[in-house]
């Protein structure tokens, strides 16, 4: 299961590698780590965004390893995937591997394709497809959306995006 | 007693469609013109591959009618005209060429040269030389205005250097082809394939006989160039721009658009950090890009005064000469 969890950490060093321990500990996967040292909360803690991938029944663990090591759990969302965008794509779409186009996405961690519709008019002719993609975030999104792109474009395919 | 009106002599060059909507709209407007901005505009020359006619007192409708007709022209050439006879504003409405910008560029020069000021609806010049020619406008102490070259009759390049003076212009995106704007809103008004309405845009005379330039994003991406010279102060020329056309666009594509809640609409952007493209774009059904037809459709983002969007009509021998006048009375009443 994908998760996205805030933090707060206390402001001395080696704070951030004692809370990601536990989640590779407990089988977990870290997905991305956004860390504002130049922010801090009233009380003076240092507020971390995790993305992760954990096992449901890893993830009360988890938060109780936290704890026991002083690190706050101020959120929990399974509603991770916060930004999404539509985009077309034109071309030769499922013979050239539609499988690996999305994986190229899913892959990241970051960024997943939520939907996907094809239409097909004809054996030889062009299919298009309108795809929606969702990510942690908008940067991230912006991101997903150039790797897309990049590769699609060697396929042939054309990218109708967003204005 | 009123002062008699500034007489501004106009040289046309290129007479064809553009060339010919401003002798019509210079006709039918002189005496409004002189009347509100003191300025008696006279055609004193017309040159065109057909020839040349010439009269340092205003050329009558009769000459101008048998320069149509291939009539009686006089022995001289374009260059002649432009560099020979007494006049304060050149009319350039050649054809655009984005090679090399000629025959254009090299009228704009000589008129630059000669002392003249230049209003152009050609945009190959500005495509390809646009630093050259501003600077050699600057040391001449002449203008060179070119509303005209993008969005036909619709504000754009005035509206942001005169209206918008004092705001910092962060993007312009729009529709600056009408022809292109014309395909897709029949693709999806029709359900019908794409060369399909291109032949009938090509038998209601919207599109060309040959529509690469249009369908293909090339004169959408020399506007582009101009807006980017004009008004991000940039040095680009077309060959710099990004470019997709409508070629490819299908009706099913056109359909996943609108379930999703979106048109496509061949859109130009530039902006202040580089972006520089042209391609087929989503644009969401409540945007204010999203006009049908042949319209035309800018947004400008600004810093102070959010975003701006004028709609108009893009093309047209008629509109094209609006501009032209405006560009025309602008030189004489602008501060
Ligand atoms: N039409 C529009 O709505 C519109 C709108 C905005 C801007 N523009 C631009 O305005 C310009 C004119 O467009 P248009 O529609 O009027 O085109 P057009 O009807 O083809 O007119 C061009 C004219 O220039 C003449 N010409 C060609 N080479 C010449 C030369 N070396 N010396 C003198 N005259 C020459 C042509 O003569 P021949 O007929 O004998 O070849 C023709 O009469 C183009 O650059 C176009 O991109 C057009």
């Amino acid at each position: 299961m994908k998760i996205s969890m805030d933090i707060e950490l206390k402001d001395i060093p080696g704070q951030l590698v004692l809370a990601l321990k536990p989640v590779s500990n407990l089988g977990g996967n870290i997905l991305s780590v956004l860390h504002q040292r130049d922010k801090k909360t009233p009380s003076g803690r240092i507020p971390v965004q995790l993305a992760l991938e954990i096992e449901e029944r890893g993830l009360d663990r988890l938060v109780e390893r936290l704890k026991e090591k002083g690190v706050n759990v101020v959120r929990i969302g399974k509603e991770r995937l916060k930004e999404s965008m539509v985009v077309l794509l034109i071309g030769h779409i499922v013979h050239s591997d539609i499988r690996e186009t999305i994986d190229s996405i899913d892959s990241t961690g970051f960024a997943e394709v939520v939907e996907l519709s094809l239409s097909m008019p004809g054996v030889d002719k062009k299919s298009s497809a309108s795809v929606t993609l969702s990510a942690i975030g908008k940067e991230e999104l912006k991101e997903a959306l150039g790797i897309l792109e990049r590769t699609v474009n060697k396929k042939g395919i054309m990218v109708i995006s967003s204005i | 007693m009123k002062i008699k009106p500034k007489a501004v002599r106009i040289s046309i060059v290129g007479f064809g469609n553009v060339g010919g909507g401003v002798a019509e709209a210079i006709r039918r407007k002189q005496e409004e013109i002189a009347r509100k901005h003191d300025i008696d505009i006279k055609i004193v020359g017309i040159a065109d591959l057909k020839g040349v006619i010439v009269n340092e007192n205003g050329l009558s409708e009769d000459a101008i009618m048998k320069l149509k007709t291939g009539e009686k022209p006089e022995d001289m050439t374009t260059l002649d005209v432009i560099k020979e006879v007494e006049h304060e504003i050149m009319v350039e409405a050649t054809p655009t060429n984005v090679e090399n910008g000629e025959p254009g560029l090299t009228h704009i020069i000589t008129a630059l040269e000669s002392g003249r000021h230049v209003v152009t609806s050609n945009k190959g010049p500005l495509a390809l030389q646009y630093r050259k020619l501003m600077e050699l406008a600057a040391k001449k102490g002449k203008e060179i205005r070119f509303e005209a070259t993008v969005g036909g009759a619709m504000p754009i390049i005035s509206l942001v250097r005169e209206n918008l003076a004092g705001n910092g212009i962060i993007s312009i995106k729009g529709i600056l082809n009408g022809t292109c704007n014309y395909i897709l809103t029949r693709m999806v008004e029709e359900g019908l394939p794409y060369e399909h309405v291109l032949k009938e845009a090509q038998e209601r005379g919207i599109a060309e006989a040959d529509p690469s330039k249009d369908v293909e994003g090339i004169d959408t991406a020399v506007k582009l160039v101009i807006l980017a010279n004009s008004i991000f102060d940039r040095d680009v020329t077309y060959k710099d721009v990004e470019v997709a056309g409508i070629t490819d666009i299908t009706p099913e594509a056109l359909k996943l658009a609108n379930d999703a809640g979106y048109v496509i609409k061949l859109i130009g952007e530039v902006d202040r950090d580089g972006c520089l493209k042209v391609a087929p774009r989503l644009v969401p059904k409540d945007n204010p890009l999203n006009v049908g037809g042949t319209l035309n459709v800018a947004t400008i983002k600004t810093d102070l005064a959010g975003d701006i969007t004028v709609i108009g009509k893009g093309a047209g021998p008629i509109e094209a000469a609006s501009a032209i006048l405006s560009d025309i009375i602008g030189i004489y009443i602008s501060p």
